[in-house]
């Protein structure tokens, strides 16, 4: 249904990409950014996120670029460039979230829940809605605010899934979980969000989302 | 085969991932089309899926690339290919600095700023990327809450932002104000 950005590269690409590789692992350091400027959003939003904060977010992508660079001989050319430094960004934001929230008691998510039934709410409609509405910002806020609502586990396959244009099989790389647990998981995430925004985006437009931010009215 | 409304709700997302056997997709199609609700999930979860996999939907902060770029110039080794272009470079930088220095001794005296009260900044470095308002008279790190035209800005180098008049943020570039 939808054009597949991740797609493999085509081969004057993918041998621009490995012949960088080479030249950085031969010593020409000052390459990396050129190999990196292609997927600097995605690292960016990869953090942002598992951490939903930008100055954390914009560190540890930095963070996980630098890692990247000093690990690149530990990078195997079977391997896709760009699902590796998202593997090492996931990480390095995953270490810091812990880190940060140490002092709180871990949440234990019941991963078996989420192969629970998920009953969608019945609105009224919610037929298609032109793009053309995200040139307002306050839509763009309610959309970023609906999924900063979201469990994080859910919140991070759907960014990669459905934000960044990773395959199933690389979000489940990335993310060091199974393609069921990616499927089961975006299904949810993705009514989830429908619950949380048909009331306001299917009409009846108010200015605020129905719930306090943080809290999970489903 | 006939399908019931939890099953579509299960695989709604296989659906719309065009990921299913044609025998199920058809009987989901049926379904659909008869059941109200079933076609406002399938909208909703449609809409979601295109609305935020907008490229609107998500920007990096202003000056990211930037500031990205001076962190990894700043924490790799100097290659040993690049160290001949680095002397050169070195060269360089100290030429510009040298006739930057001249030129704002003789030229952006302290009246040339934009603000009469504002401190003229000491040991900037010429080629940090730096925000101005086009109004404004100080610049500013990206990010800088005490930005307060945020509609107009631009990034340029620090040394342009000199040449124009612009004087040092005293909260973000305190740092080169301390000998002004």
């Amino acid at each position: 249904m939808r054009e597949e950005v991740t797609s493999p590269k085509s081969p004057a690409e993918r041998f621009n990409e490995e012949t960088l590789i080479r030249r950085i692992r031969e010593g020409e350091h000052e390459l990396f950014y050129e190999l990196i400027r292609p997927y600097e959003r995605r690292v960016y939003s990869a953090a942002l996120a598992i951490l939903r904060n930008e100055p954390d977010a914009e560190d540890t992508a930095q963070e996980a670029m630098l890692k990247a660079f000093k690990h690149i001989r530990q990078f195997r050319a079977e391997a896709r460039f760009s699902t590796w430094l998202i593997q090492i960004t996931v990480n390095e934001a995953r270490m810091r979230r812990r880190k940060e929230h140490a002092h709180l008691v871990d949440p234990i998510v019941d991963y078996q829940d989420e192969e629970g039934n998920y009953t969608p709410r019945d609105f009224a409609d919610w037929r298609e809605i032109p793009s053309e509405i995200l040139e307002r910002k306050e839509i763009r806020q309610e959309l970023a605010e609906a999924l900063e609502a979201l469990e994080h586990i859910y919140r991070e396959v759907f960014v990669l899934r459905d934000m960044q244009h990773l395959s199933i099989a690389e979000t489940a790389k990335a993310l060091g979980i199974s393609t069921a647990a990616v499927k089961t998981r975006l299904l949810r995430a993705r009514l989830m969000l429908r619950d949380l925004l048909a009331p306001g985006l299917g009409g009846t437009w108010s200015s605020r989302l129905h719930f306090a931010k943080g809290t999970k009215p489903w | 085969m006939v399908v019931s409304c939890e099953q579509v709700w299960r695989e709604i997302s296989n659906y719309l991932e065009e990921d299913m056997e044609p025998g199920l997709r058809t009987s989901m199609e049926e379904h659909i089309r008869r059941c109200k609700r079933c076609t406002t999930v399938l909208d909703g979860t449609r809409n979601v899926v295109q609305l935020y996999g907008d490229e609107r939907m998500f920007e990096v902060p202003l000056g990211f690339s930037q500031r990205l770029q001076r962190r990894l110039e700043e924490n790799m080794p100097r290659s040993r290919r690049s160290f001949l272009g680095w002397m050169v470079a070195t060269a360089a930088a100290v030429l510009v600095a040298g006739s930057f220095e001249l030129g704002r001794s003789s030229v952006f005296s302290h009246s040339e700023l934009r603000s009469e009260h504002a401190q003229p900044g000491t040991g900037v470095p010429p080629d940090m990327m730096v925000v101005v308002a086009t109004d404004g008279k100080t610049f500013h790190a990206a990010g800088c809450p005490f930005i307060h035209d945020k509609a107009h800005l631009r990034t340029i180098a620090a040394q342009e932002a000199l040449r124009q008049g612009y004087a040092p943020c005293v909260r973000c570039m305190r740092k080169y104000l301390n000998a002004g």
